[in-house]
């Protein structure tokens, strides 16, 4: 794995140079926050955040997104026939996606791109997409990578990682992709000798920064039913609202909702983000909801991402530990909390408590 | 307003203990700075979770909505006041609920308070009105006037109008609060610069309703945004759709609004959506010298009527 420096010039220009090859997105500051946003021409990516309010997960699965159009002119041959729209996607560049959130693509990944079904939307997005991450000098407290399958040097996601030493800038090409935009940009100067020895000292710091953690090694272990069925459920979920805050800053939240949009005799058929926190997310088209209840929901979101993914793939949780939906939920639920729950939950002993008491 | 921590617990002990509620709702310490949780205690070791400090900024009547059994709850004034609005609109009834009215010297603006920290805050420590934020490496002492959220900086009703058990002595009310200002500096606008100003506020929404659904008064079992059979409003983020969502949402508060600020608070990206809801109680005071949740005897000025209405063309 090749290690490249990169110095102030060579960095500006190269994304320069970039831009007339992709759609390039990084942080950009806005009021208090840091939000993903394609950068205009001289537009520089600010790399002075910890990290960005929403996921970067619009870049490749937009909020709203038009799959199909249609017409309802009974005097065209293709009256009522659906019709997918151009579905090409410019070559994308994510520069400075911090580990976390670019571990989120591979695991939405196992859900849009299966052996049995293919999302072409999300696909052909995903594939015309580079990621270049930036590794976390210093956690957050509410950062727990590191108990979720990667860390704040984690290269899981990405085809180019940056470090930061001061202001020395690092780039480690981790993919044939990275290596392609490497030189495309001209990062090409070999870094010092001693670097990658800093970079690891900085790298074992950083790990030490994270100071929350959950545990989930017991999760595939649970019988399913009975952790369904466990009593804290209804107290957990008591402060929720119902939001959908925690799944629309979520990046591996990934479900959505399909919907016609008529005007005149055209129409759209879109998908739009979609929130398992809503009642609107389960209702039948008879009236009757399996969901009705604001615990079930908040169950749900849990058991989805803590144990129905864990158990269906096999590959860890549906979380990178970014803590979003902590540091955003009006209400304070805290997804470590309930999943140290639902790793320590056991069924019998839970019984005996009851019965005793 | 952290001393009132002890005096709410000892009363929910007593409330419970005596059988007079079956539950007592009240806040416990977030598991973040600035953040504490929507909590109820059904036995005393949840009791002991109960705290009060100035970060309960959540309106807790939307806890209660609809809710069988009784239940004591810790009111503040917007929240004594939305408790009123909730009984005037039989979302509960009075002898239902014990109330733990909390003299309020008002609640503090979390995003204020980060944006003046210089780095991520890691603990709050409140001493009167001197708040000390904390972080790695830096300790700053803040003067809570300088935070409060702006709600409560203009708020007439900090003590509760409503109580069964007062836990403190009334605070001070301010007399010289404007709630109004900017309300007076859009009225001035042109239309297109009205328009302009609002398409800018609501341009971050993502959607998530958590102010419709941190409010109290937005209790209606289906939203006119999630209706489907008709379906209202889009579900994109159709600028169309995403402005009838804030302004329906708006006039449906009208005359019903107590400004409590919980749906500023709940915005994950920071909306000043009390934009809306201001002018509305603005015109209710203005016009029917009215401002919600103050009185149990009568009902709120849009679903009434009065000889004397100022507008001519309903008579």
């Amino acid at each position: 794995m090749t290690l490249i420096k990169i110095d102030r010039q060579t960095w500006a220009d190269g994304i320069e140079k970039a831009k007339l090859a992709y759609r390039v997105f990084g942080p950009v500051k806005e009021k208090n926050d840091h939000e993903f946003k394609q950068l205009d021409k001289g537009e520089m990516p600010d790399f002075s955040l910890q990290n960005t309010r929403l996921s970067p997960k619009a870049i490749v699965y937009p909020q709203s997104q038009i799959m199909l159009t249609y017409s309802l002119d009974e005097s065209r041959d293709d009256c009522r026939i659906m019709k997918e729209v151009e579905n090409v996607t410019a070559p994308q560049l994510v520069l400075g996606i911090r580990p976390c959130d670019a571990l989120a693509f591979p695991i939405v990944r196992r859900n849009f791109d299966s052996p049995e079904y293919q999302d072409t939307y999300w696909i052909k997005a995903y594939e015309a997409t580079t990621f270049v991450g930036l590794a976390c000098n210093a956690a957050c407290s509410t950062c727990f990578c590191t108990s979720a399958g990667t860390g704040p040097f984690g290269e899981t996601g990405q085809d180019i990682l940056l470090m930061q030493d001061g202001d020395a800038l690092y780039a480690k090409i981790l993919t044939p992709k990275g290596e392609a935009l490497a030189a495309s940009m001209g990062w090409s100067k070999p870094a010092e000798p001693d670097a990658a020895g800093k970079l690891d000292a900085l790298k074992t710091k950083a790990e030490a920064s994270i100071t929350a953690s959950v545990s989930t090694d017991k999760l595939k272990d649970k019988i399913l039913l009975e952790l369904y069925g466990a009593p804290f459920w209804e107290e957990e979920a008591f402060s929720c609202i119902n939001c959908g805050t925690c799944t629309y800053v979520c990046p591996t939240c990934w479900c959505f909702d399909v919907q016609d949009e008529t005007h005149g005799l055209s129409g759209v058929r879109m998908r739009n983000w979609d929130s398992c926190m809503s009642p609107l997310f389960t209702i039948h088209a008879s009236g009757h909801n399996p969901r009705t209840q604001k615990y079930e929901r908040v169950r749900q979101r849990f058991m989805h991402k803590l144990k129905y993914y864990v158990d269906k793939y096999d590959k860890g949780i549906q979380c990178v530990g970014c803590g979003r939906c902590i540091r955003m939920c009006p209400v304070n639920i805290d997804i470590r909390r309930i999943c140290d729950k639902m790793n320590r939950f056991d069924a019998k002993s839970c019984a005996c408590d009851i019965a005793s008491s | 307003m952290t001393e009132y921590t002890d005096k709410i617990q000892e009363i929910a002990k007593r409330l419970l203990a005596e059988g007079k509620v079956e539950m007592v709702i009240g806040f416990r310490k977030g598991t973040v700075p600035m953040m504490n949780q929507p909590h109820y205690a059904a036995s005393a070791a949840s009791v002991n979770e109960l705290i009060w400090d100035s970060n309960c900024a959540l309106n807790l009547a939307n806890y209660v909505t609809d809710k069988k059994g009784t239940i004591g709850i810790v009111a503040k004034g917007c929240d004594s006041r939305n408790l009123v609005t909730h009984i005037v609109e039989n979302k509960i009834r009075r002898e239902q609920l014990y109330i733990i009215g909390v003299p309020c010297t008002g609640m503090v603006d979390h995003r204020k308070v980060s944006a003046m920290a210089g780095g991520e805050i890691l603990s709050m420590e409140e001493a009167g009105d001197d708040l000390t934020v904390s972080g790695q490496g830096f300790s700053k002492k803040i003067s809570k006037a300088d935070v409060l959220q702006e709600n409560c900086a203009s708020c007439t009703h900090r003590n509760p109008v409503i109580h069964d058990e007062l836990i403190g002595n009334p605070v001070a009310e301010q007399t010289d609060a404007d709630p109004y200002a900017s309300v007076r500096r859009v009225e001035d606008m042109t239309p297109d610069e009205k328009w302009n100003y609002f398409e800018k506020l609501i341009s971050p929404c993502i959607r998530c309703y958590a102010c419709r659904n941190a409010c109290p008064l937005c209790y209606c079992p289906t939203c006119f945004v999630d209706e489907s059979k008709p379906q209202w409003v889009g579900k994109s983020q159709d600028a169309i759709d995403v402005r009838t969502f804030h302004l329906l949402r708006a006039y449906h508060c009208a005359g019903r609004c107590t400004d409590c600020g919980a749906c500023e608070r709940a915005c994950p990206m920071g909306i000043k959506i009390r934009e809306f809801t201001k002018k509305l109680n603005k015109d209710c005071q203005e016009l029917y010298g009215w401002e919600a949740g103050l009185t149990l005897d009568q009902r709120p000025p849009l679903d009434s009527f009065k000889t004397d209405d100022p507008q001519e063309f309903i008579k």
